[in-house]
């Protein structure tokens, strides 16, 4: 149904991408508009037992169980504490639903593939794990995010 | 989806609920039912799988149909007699049948060998085989058999003349239906036609019967058409009419026919026949009632399906409630909805309790109504994906037959209980469990036949599969009558497999469900029959997926007897709500035995961190929930909650500590692994009336943890490695 | 106007088949499983043609047959037989219970057409 793979090599004939931009802290990520759902409030989240830090729990979505996986944690940052003002960007990834939770959604930005420059060499686990390019608007840095590895096999990654 | 393509897809469905019928016949047979309806419906069984698949071209199916249905043909006219042999022989012949269906369907191939094996004993079994030829040899496919009529004029090669055709119906053909104008268009479709109309033989109106024949009709045909097309157009009619076909003359001048149109038009009956009505009475009309002419006098009614007509005159079994076929995404959204509508009515009756109306005002008593129309509802619409485990069931018996062969073993199927009804989505997941436990069964539990007769047992062994309905679960039996569990070897092996300290005292129950245990196995070689590394733990695990239990009890020289008890649905569960260091939870209700609310004396430390609680006269394992679940680090003082008691599987008990119980309601179960995946100690989710998400205990898992798995995790881990 | 058609045979592969073919023709379909429900169906319309399997449960085809004959209101409905045998006694059987005529299984759809063209307008 929704396309997950924001690769660099460009994925949709013709070359011309949606992008929805979002804010987590002082950097700014964007992700392809096909794997988007929807866009919600924060609503608080039934915890999980023994989940990692970035899995702040489960909430309703329309009768749907849905994880919400706190982003910021999830590249490595510090999370914050959340307010009213976060956001949750509701992705499908692959056969999932889940829940990221962001600080801010900026923008939709639609761009050509070639504006996409591929990402830097630079020593971060982030960086090598998630982004899959960058994006340069208005003199703002966007990080493109894959969604795919969001959520890894949470079995492994706890052994 | 192209239609035909749709029909081909209904075909097979359609097989597989004959291949049911028709094995269930046959057993039926076979335990002595000597109804003649049931070899009938056997019998339609095969040949109606022959005709669909003969209309699909399936030639290597419908070659065994042919043979399979001849033979019972046979045995259906009395020519054969249905003995244990025989049965035997058609059973076997199903199961090809069924294997030739399933190949033609997923196009794999068939094991020719035991094909052409079993086609030669069928042929066998037919009293006429001696005779030798198999008079089939006209099988036609969609040709008209073409036969020639009585009085045939000789075949000339066609030529350019044409023919002449003399047709004079008898009363038989207008009782069959047949009309004479619409064979005389056919005539005319084959060239150019004329058309004279003898009524000689017709009486005076006041002589004239209705249904009788009267009228004649002599037909110039000229054309190409040969005798053989001629004919064809008479061809349901012989017979019933007099008919002469003899060849005209070259030069094709014929009797002036008074009631002709000029021959350079085409001939219209219709007209024609207006003008024979303007002569004579018309012949009897077929679709207008007949003038006051008295109905034969013993019409039966239509509409009385209760006299059978004669020929089906024995009793038949009584008929199932009418039902109708619905898509099954159709029921499953349904089932959805209803979910979602017991969560919405929750919310409402909550927020209406918030908002401060008075229990006994109009809007809560409405409430209380609307609640229970919506269980009712919800029950109502549950019932709809029930289903009889009958479907389930009926695989057995050919797994039986198969293992018993592989084995050597004689063995017997026993069903009892197959229109015990459980949903759908338990059913499915039935199938593989009770498949590894019924060859475990022949192949573990029962003794060779040389064992068996030494220990004075009747050489075939019986295995027993039964279901019932208790206390709001459904309970599946899987029993043998074989020599029961070694218990001596059962606890070496799992001493040697470093499962049990080799000083542990175990009770005979306790050993008996060590084969549970994963990496037990006591089968040395590695069985072709139960699968490699197949062993009751997986049948366990699938078991408790599902939400349900599985234990075992056995009699060194008697048998064992698996029993399995399972939720009657994986959509709705009767849960207590509780609290938990701020979290609430839902515990399934049929786990729990009772509440207590422990008192000082009650509690006592074990071991280490381990606490027990009294329970009367004994000690049981209390666990923390809220420590297990990792919500909090620190003991609950057990004088502040509630403990529930609960009884796991194998009757173990234990005592979980929670903080507080908000209520007991049914809630809607909500998959966690369909976005996430699984977590120990959880079995699935639900939706309170508040919106939120609650998550679901799993109960059995959580006292294995207090069993002495270091943690859930380690716990997990396990789980995903076996 | 199109023709009504009235199809019974207990394979719902059969009676799918003939609903295909016939509905391709222009003719509008009635369908039962077996002769019983024929009977049922036939006391609230009287199609032009009726198309019938022999083999059946609860009424085979030959009770239908004989049946429909001995209702004054359907007797002179045009019956047509499905069989795949092309065993003369069936057959026969079949006429003399009343049937029109008769149509090989498996069936070729324009045989089908055909077979009802001729006995039926």
């Amino acid at each position: 149904m929704t396309q997950t793979h924001s690769t660099v090599a460009g994925a949709q004939a013709g070359g011309l991408r949606e992008l929805i931009s979002f804010r987590i802290g002082a950097q700014e990520f964007c992700v392809d508009i096909m794997a988007v759902r929807e866009i919600r409030g924060w609503t608080a989240a039934t915890a999980l037992p023994q989940a990692p830090p970035f899995v702040r729990g489960v909430i309703n979505l329309r009768g749907a169980v849905l994880p919400i996986v706190d982003l910021a944690a999830r590249l490595g940052f510090e999370s914050s504490e959340t307010t009213d003002r976060n956001v949750i960007i509701v992705a499908q990834i692959g056969q999932q639903v889940v829940g990221l939770l962001v600080d801010a959604v900026s923008d939709i930005l639609t761009v050509t593939d070639d504006v996409i420059q591929p990402t830097p060499d630079v020593a971060s686990d982030t960086a090598k794990l998630f982004v899959r390019g960058l994006l340069a608007v208005d003199g703002r840095m966007i990080s493109l995010i894959g969604l795919e590895r969001v959520m890894p096999d949470l079995e492994l990654e706890a052994a | 989806m192209d239609p035909l393509a749709a029909i081909r897809e209904t075909f097979f469905q359609e097989c597989e609920e004959q291949l049911a019928e028709l094995e269930s016949g046959l057993l039926a047979m076979e335990a002595g039912d000597t109804d003649p309806e049931t070899i009938n419906a056997v019998f339609r069984a095969v040949h109606s799988i022959k005709g669909g698949a003969g209309a699909f071209s399936l030639e290597a199916l419908v070659r065994f149909a042919h043979v399979f249905e001849t033979a019972l043909d046979e045995m259906r006219s009395g020519r054969l007699a249905a003995t244990n042999e025989v049965l035997k022989t058609l059973l076997r012949a199903a199961d090809v049948l069924a294997d030739h269906v399933r190949a033609a369907h997923d196009g794999s191939a068939v094991d020719e060998a035991h094909t052409a094996e079993l086609a030669e004993e069928l042929k066998a079994l037919d009293p006429n085989a001696a005779a030798g030829g198999e008079a089939e040899s006209e099988e036609d496919w969609g040709d008209f058999e073409f036969k020639p009529m009585a009085v045939a004029a000789p075949e000339a090669p066609p030529a350019a003349g044409g023919w002449r055709v003399r047709f004079a119906p008898r009363a038989d053909l207008y009782a069959k239906a047949n009309e004479a104008a619409l064979l005389l268009r056919e005539l005319a479709r084959l060239g150019e036609t004329t058309v004279e109309l003898d009524v000689s033989a017709l009486p005076a109106l006041a002589d004239l019967d209705p249904e009788a024949a009267y009228l004649a009709w002599t037909v110039t045909l000229t054309g190409a058409a040969d005798e053989a097309a001629v004919r064809e157009v008479f061809e349901f009619v012989d017979g019933d009419c007099e008919l002469e076909v003899s060849r005209l003359a070259a030069a094709g001048a014929d009797d002036a026919a008074p009631l002709v149109e000029d021959t350079g038009e085409t001939l219209d009956i219709g007209a024609l026949l207006a003008r024979v009505q303007a002569v004579a009475d018309p012949p009897p009309p077929p679709l207008e009632a007949p003038p006051a002419a008295p109905a034969p006098a013993a019409v039966a009614t239509p509409q009385d399906p209760s006299s059978p007509p004669d020929g089906q005159g024995q009793p038949r079994k009584p008929e199932a409630g009418a039902t109708i076929r619905v898509d099954l995404e159709r029921v499953d959204r349904l089932i959805d909805l209803v979910g979602e509508l017991v969560i919405n009515q929750a919310m409402l009756s909550q927020r209406v309790m918030e908002a401060g109306f008075a229990r006994a005002s109009g809007v809560a008593m409405g409430l209380d109504e609307l609640e229970q129309l919506t269980r009712e509802i919800q029950d109502s619409v549950m019932a709809i994906r029930a289903q009889p485990v009958k479907s389930v069931f009926q695989r057995m018996p050919r797994l039986v037959r198969e293992v018993a062969a592989m084995t050597g073993k004689p063995v017997r199927l026993v069903t009892d209980g197959e229109g015990t009804e459980v949903d759908k989505t338990v059913i499915e997941r039935l199938a593989d469990p009770l498949t590894h436990m019924i060859r475990n069964a022949i192949d573990h539990g029962l003794e060779s036949p040389e064992k068996r007769a030494a220990a004075g047992k009747p050489a075939e062994g019986v295995v027993r599969l039964a279901a019932a309905h208790r206390s709001g679960r459904i309970v599946i039996e899987v029993a043998d009558d074989g020599g029961g569990i070694n218990r001596e070897r059962v606890k070496s092996i799992a001493i040697e497999k470093g499962l049990i300290a080799p000083e542990a005292a175990l009770n005979d129950e306790e050993i008996d469900n060590l084969i549970f245990m994963p990496g037990f196995s006591t089968a040395s070689e590695i069985s072709d029959i139960s699968g490699r590394g197949v062993g009751m733990d997986v049948v366990r695990r699938s078991i408790q997926a599902l939400g349900g239990r599985i234990t075992i009890s056995s009699r060194p020289g008697k048998g064992s007897t698996f029993t399995m008890s399972l939720p009657l649905t994986l959509a709705v569960l009767d849960g207590m709500v509780v609290s938990v260091q701020g979290q609430t939870l839902v515990a399934p209700i049929t786990a729990i035995v009772e509440t207590l609310l422990p008192k000082p004396g009650d509690v006592h430390s074990l071991g280490g961190s381990a606490r027990v609680i009294a329970i009367r006269d004994t000690y049981v394992p209390l666990i923390d929930v809220g420590q297990a679940l990792g919500y909090r680090a620190g003991p609950l003082d057990a004088t502040q909650g509630v403990a529930l008691l609960i009884e796991g599987e194998g009757g173990a008990r234990a005592a979980l500590l929670v903080d507080a119980i908000q209520g007991q309601r049914q809630v809607v179960i909500k998959s966690l692994e369909a976005n996430y995946q699984q977590v120990p100690g959880v079995a699935a989710a639900t939706i309170l009336g508040d919106g939120r998400v609650a998550l679901i205990l799993d109960i059995d898992t959580i006292v294995a943890v207090s069993r002495g798995a270091d943690s859930l995790r380690a716990e997990k881990r396990l789980a995903a490695t076996g | 106007m199109s023709m009504t058609v009235l199809t019974v045979d207990d394979s719902r592969t059969m009676r799918e088949m003939l609903r295909l073919a016939l509905t391709e023709a222009g003719y509008r379909v009635l369908q039962a499983e077996d002769g019983l429900h024929g009977l049922e169906v036939l006391a609230s319309e009287t199609p032009e043609v009726i198309v019938t399997d022999i083999n059946m449960p609860r009424m085979d085809g030959f009770g239908f047959i004989e049946e429909v004959r001995s209702d004054p209101l359907h007797r002179g409905v045009p019956i047509l037989v499905l069989t795949t045998e092309s065993d003369a006694e069936k057959k026969n059987r079949a006429r003399m219970a009343g049937a029109t005529g008769w149509i090989v299984k498996p069936f070729n759809p324009v045989k089908l057409v055909d077979a009802i063209r001729r006995v039926a307008a």
